[in-house]
């Protein structure tokens, strides 16, 4: 029992150890985005010293030169925006097609679930044309979009889901006299609710991180995501101003770090969930 | 019941239905029909037959991209999996703090590879600047750089699917091997490996097409540096799309030819699963 004790006690500070490396990328971009830029290509693992620190310059460069918070502000707005109706609109096309059997509702779900093998480079050219000919190239289209694309994945885990909830209690709904929409509102929608949010997590954390989607739908000229935004300062010819670069590498991982700590034991689940099906 | 809700077919069907159509359906179809085609914009499009394949296989940037991108999906499948398997195996034995180091494992797993690509950039150039060297100047650096990188993220997430699956060993059978007098090793080779099959078939063809589709990353990390010899097949093909005027339709040949390559590994994957599930 005691060798045991001492075993799992050592594994505990092998493990803090490990824990500290695997951070450690972020923490020396978090370091860095304190110092003076032409200091941090030169040495990133030396902490900042007087001559080097830099404050929150680099912050307030990111923000004002490079707009960086009207990104942030487009991509929350993109990404609530579209996991919303994704989540409404997929629900509702997923019990339809469940619990209406037929030719038209059968051959929808397997071109749902075709869709989700198909990778995005196969009709990324089209679809930045279909975007620009019928004006879906604003935050507010590209929402559209969105649930195009990503509808194959949810239909999927919906019509799962909808599948293992017995038939009668919606019967006995409708016999009450509710109109289906009425019994896919009260009955049907709070009994999927473990379900929305799985999905709803895993469409967040792709829309949240898509970089090629945006970058070729949107007017890039007006609206720019975090992704599209980063790419740009670095991929700018001239001068890469690598202080305000380290800020908006922090400024962009600070929401994702908040949103995981806050429903981490729901992200996790989703992940599990949506792994063993897709 | 039926009879009720098809009446409501149009609030249902119809919003999902349009948005896929126009998101989905119309694109693949254009790009599968535009594969035959010459075209710089849709409306001048020009049968040509299988030219555009023809020029998308004697491409040689091409072929390499598909070799080193062949080479980059088994290595990452290896080293991903052999890490995750062996943090899962730890951090479900008893110790302190197993759940802390969960999330701390996971947490990469979110970031974006736009953003995962800078900040390793930033890690690996620092230390190669030691050695007076860089990223851009050999090929197998970005690749190890990336491998590396890759890791980094995914590592945590198929933890996440083994700890699930390693949880779901009946405890009985663990216990029935150990009072028959196996040991630890034994165990894990005969007991533990073969009831996680499906797990482990899960996260070997993951990481297979994450690799395969690999792009942000790519991008940021590298952009192909030096002279393409680190582009991958994603990237070659939105260089061909965008980098060279005319060729556009050599472009979407090779995203079928993509396409085709990544729904094949997902038919193995589709076989060997359904295998596994009749002999269990």
């Amino acid at each position: 029992m005691k060798w045991k004790n001492k075993v799992s006690v050592v594994g505990t500070g092998i493990f803090t150890l490990l824990g500290i490396a695997y951070i450690m990328p972020i923490l020396i971009v978090l370091m860095n985005s304190f110092k003076k830029k032409v200091y941090i290509n030169k040495e990133p693992f030396v902490l900042p010293t007087e001559k080097t620190w830099n404050g929150l310059e680099n912050y307030l460069t990111a923000i004002d030169k490079y707009e960086l918070l009207s990104s942030v502000g487009w991509t929350v707005f993109i990404t609530v925006g579209s996991v919303l109706v994704i989540l409404l609109c997929t629900s509702m096309c997923a019990w339809y097609i469940t619990r209406v059997q037929g030719r038209f509702t059968r051959g929808l779900y397997l071109l749902c679930v075709f869709s989700m093998v198909v990778p995005f480079q196969m009709v990324m050219f089209t679809l930045s044309l279909v975007a620009d000919r019928t004006r879906l190239n604003t935050p507010w289209g590209i929402i559209i979009i969105y649930l195009g694309f990503g509808a194959g994945l949810a239909v999927f885990m919906f019509c799962g889901f909808v599948k293992s909830i017995p038939l009668e209690i919606e019967e006995a709904a409708l016999m009450d006299g509710c109109t289906p929409l009425r019994t896919f509102f009260s009955v049907v929608l709070p009994i999927m609710k473990p379900t929305y949010i799985s999905v709803g997590i895993l469409e967040t954390m792709w829309i949240w991180n898509d970089f090629l989607l945006p970058y070729l739908v949107l007017d890039l000229n007006k609206y720019k995501t975090i992704s599209i935004a980063i790419q740009y300062m670095k991929g700018s010819y001239g001068r890469v101003d690598m202080g305000a670069v380290m800020a908006a590498l922090i400024i962009a991982v600070i929401p994702v770090i908040i949103f995981y700590l806050s429903c981490q034991k729901h992200i996790i689940k989703g992940v599990a969930a949506g792994a063993v099906k897709g | 019941m039926e009879k009720a809700m098809k009446r409501y077919m149009p609030i249902f069907v119809l919003p999902t239905l349009c948005a896929f159509i126009l998101g989905f359906v119309i694109p693949f179809v254009m790009g599968v029909g535009l594969s035959f085609c010459e075209f710089t914009t849709v409306t001048d499009a020009r049968f040509v037959g299988l030219s555009n394949y023809v020029r998308a296989f004697q491409d040689t940037v091409f072929r390499h991209s598909f070799w080193y991108t062949a080479l980059f999906a088994v290595v990452s499948l290896v080293v991903i999996n052999v890490f995750a398997f062996a943090l899962a195996l730890a951090l479900t034995q008893k110790m302190r703090g197993t759940n802390i180091f969960r999330t701390i494992f996971f947490m990469p797993n979110l970031i974006g590879g736009i953003v995962l690509g800078y900040i390793w950039q930033l890690i690996f150039t620092g230390v190669l600047e030691k050695y007076n060297t860089a990223l851009g100047l050999n090929e197998w650096y970005g690749f190890a750089g990336l491998i590396i990188l890759v890791s980094w993220q995914q590592i945590g997430y198929m933890m996440i699917i083994y700890i699930a699956g390693l949880q779901s060993i009946p405890g009985d059978v663990m216990e029935a091997a150990q009072i028959d007098g196996a040991t630890r090793l034994r165990r894990l080779f005969l007991v533990t490996i073969p009831m996680m099959m499906p797990s482990i078939t899960i996260c070997m063809f993951l990481s297979v097409t994450n690799g395969f589709k690999l792009f942000d990353q790519n991008l940021s990390l590298t952009a192909g540096e030096p002279s393409k010899m680190s582009e991958m097949m994603a990237l070659n093909i939105f260089n061909t799309f965008y980098g060279r005027t005319g060729w556009e339709g050599v472009g979407q040949a090779k995203a079928v030819i993509f396409f085709v390559i990544v729904v094949g590994i997902g038919l193995i994957q589709l076989r060997l699963t359904r295998s596994k599930e009749v002999q269990q």
